[in-house]
């Protein structure tokens, strides 16, 4: 018979307190399972919006604010640049051998609260998006791309389409501002295209041809949000150099951002030591269901010291009643590791449409994390430190005496 | 002392054994200068509570040191041996029966005769113990817990499981005292048929005369245990 079975048999003849022992731990790993998931897809949706195209253009001001509301629509839009910086960048020979595609993007209007935003065709037949592992093509689940000439076409992301029930052939009249219930009704723009998921922002957002844009406010010159710039090589020297002469271009009077770069700040910045925060958290309330698991055991050893001497009676050395205690803990901590694993994924599932209404990042329960591999180790280093104590009384255990004693 | 032509499978020589007590006095409890058991014999050890029947057996299983003196089991010296060399040799050559059963109480039937075989060197081997648990009359019993088995059952199993790890010598302490008269001597029975089918040497430790009059050598402990008679 293995030890792990006769350890396993131990926490069955005190199922009870067992069962509560590993549950207490099954909450702890359940909090650091969310932490972990939920981090890992926020960083893994954020790294992916920002990628697709190498440089945000746009009003000086707050680099940061620039990629919030051009990548993600959080936030307040900039304000605006002639959109002559955009024909610029597109023409100009000094920028020429280095951009590839410069992209008009223009905020400030919503549908239900999603964000309308004006573009043009280049938007999705030049630029790509990246899948986490390349960068790929868009793709459409219904229909196509808004055709140039057409100014009232629009196309649709995932979300919106389920959410919002725009489909193909479907009108809708944008509102004035960012947020839903505001301002003051738009003319009927019309649904040509849905665009298949993509995990990113822009699942999240309205696509109108930007001409119609500037037909529906009626503005007296042509003006931007902003401008999403593809680079046409990837020599590092450009991407890195390029930013700071467009920032520094007298005649544009704007400045040029690497959104991964603003990503990685606010990322490992403020979201990761929010994190770090919740996961310490999280690891302490692990750490405390641990010394529950000693406590546990080692309130078991007084009644347990009988059972261990008919065990070594029947040969078991020291060494072995000590291991027979540290599996247990072990067993409790995994198998309560295991509960919380499961929770954890559930909660996380359970809190996927909260998620993605917030930030339009879609989880799962079974998105896992390569971090939580750290899970097993970690608990099977801490089920065997805080079973060591319960495991050297048993190896210390009389068993002359604890055999005559009453069982 | 053998009586018949049999090859030693234990032999005492000067085998003592004392506590030390509260007020720093030694409490001496073993005093036996020879004392030898052959392969196969059937002894029964007769002696009054207090005389030191349970520690001797603890001594001879290697559960306890002497305080001096030498136990050899079948040529072998365990009081030379180191702790863990002394439960591995316990493991695989001693059966062991205890007066209370000493079950463990969440394995089954068949689980606590398994432990008797779990500890050894020797594969675990599920047979013998399906096969012993069918000798001492349990063979519907296998998947039952000790709280679900009559005492009498219980004691079969504790048999059983002492058999398991097919041992040289079986010590088997005061086996009936916790049976009712009417399993007591179907215990007895099935310990010494059993020990003889299997050519198992046997040390019985007993308190009653019915029982040690059964068996062809019965030795009072009180005779051989000097630290008794000095009492």
């Amino acid at each position: 018979m293995s030890l792990w079975k006769i350890a396993w048999r131990s926490i069955q003849q005190r199922a009870f307190s067992s069962a509560l022992t590993a549950f207490s731990m099954a909450l702890g790993v359940a909090l650091v399972v969310a932490v972990l998931v939920i981090y890992g897809v926020i960083d893994q949706s954020f790294r992916r919006s920002a990628q697709g195209y190498d440089l945000i253009v746009g009003a000086k001001g707050s680099a940061l604010e620039l990629v919030l509301s051009t990548v993600y629509h959080l936030g307040r839009p900039a304000e605006t640049i002639p959109y002559t910086v955009c024909d610029r960048l597109n023409k100009e020979s000094k920028y020429t051998p280095v951009v590839d595609i410069a992209v008009p993007v223009c905020l400030g209007d919503n549908y239900k609260g999603f964000r309308v935003i004006g573009t043009t065709t280049a938007m999705f037949d030049r630029l790509k998006w990246f899948d986490g592992d390349k960068l790929k093509n868009y793709e459409w689940d219904e229909g196509g791309n808004f055709a140039a000439d057409e100014p009232f076409q629009a196309v649709v992301g995932a979300v919106v389409a389920r959410k919002a029930g725009l489909n193909v052939g479907k009108s809708f009249p944008p509102q004035h501002g960012i947020a839903a219930e505001r301002g003051k009704e738009h003319s009927e723009f019309q649904v040509v295209g849905v665009l298949k998921p993509t995990g990113t922002a822009t699942d999240r957002a309205i696509y109108v041809n930007i001409e119609g844009f500037y037909q529906l406010h009626a503005e007296p010159k042509k003006e931007v949000t902003a401008i999403l710039v593809s680079l046409s090589t990837d020599d590092p020297a450009v991407q890195k150099g390029l930013p700071t002469i467009i920032s520094r271009d007298p005649n544009l009077n704007v400045q040029a951002v690497n959104p991964t770069d603003q990503v990685t700040r606010l990322l490992e910045g403020i979201v990761g030591n929010l994190q770090r925060i919740l996961l310490i958290l999280a690891v302490l309330i692990v750490i405390v269901a641990g010394i529950g698991v000693m406590v546990s055991i080692y309130n078991s050893m007084s009644d347990r010291r009988h059972e261990i001497a008919i065990i070594r009676a029947l040969g078991a050395k020291r060494r072995t009643v000590m291991a027979i205690v540290l599996l247990e803990s072990i067993l409790l901590a995994l198998g309560g590791g295991a509960i919380g694993l499961a929770l954890g994924h559930g909660l996380t599932g359970a809190m996927s449409g909260v998620i993605e209404e917030q930030t339009g990042v879609a989880v799962s329960a079974l998105q896992f994390q390569l971090s939580e591999l750290i899970l097993v180790p970690g608990l099977i280093l801490l089920a065997s430190a805080v079973g060591f104590m319960p495991a050297v009384v048993a190896y210390r255990t009389d068993v002359a005496q604890s055999l005559i004693a009453s069982p | 002392m053998l009586k018949h032509n049999l090859l030693p499978m234990l032999e005492l020589f000067d085998v003592k054994k004392s506590f030390d007590q509260p007020d720093g006095t030694e409490l001496h409890i073993l005093d036996i200068p020879e004392f030898e058991v052959g392969a196969g014999e059937q002894v029964v050890l007769v002696g009054r509570s207090g005389c030191g029947k349970t520690t001797l057996l603890h001594v001879i299983a290697g559960i306890s040191r002497p305080t001096s003196g030498r136990v050899k089991i079948d040529g072998w010296d365990v009081t030379l041996m180191e702790e863990a060399e002394v439960d591995q040799f316990r493991a695989e050559r001693i059966g062991y029966v205890f007066q209370t059963f000493n079950l463990l109480p969440s394995f089954t039937a068949f689980e606590n005769v398994l432990l008797g075989m779990t500890f050894g060197r020797v594969k675990v081997e599920k047979d013998r113990a399906r096969h012993l648990l069918r000798r001492v009359g349990l063979e519907h019993r296998l998947t039952h817990k000790p709280p679900m088995l009559s005492v009498g059952e219980q004691q079969r199993v504790a048999v059983a499981r002492a058999l398991a790890n097919r041992p040289q010598l079986i010590l088997a302490d005061e086996p009936t005292a916790n049976v009712d008269m009417g399993n007591q001597q179907q215990v007895i029975d099935l310990i010494r048929e059993t020990c003889r089918e299997e050519n198992v040497a046997l040390i019985l430790v007993t308190h009653a005369p019915e029982v040690a009059e059964q068996f062809e050598r019965v030795e009072y402990l009180e005779k051989i245990n000097r630290a008794w008679a000095s009492r």
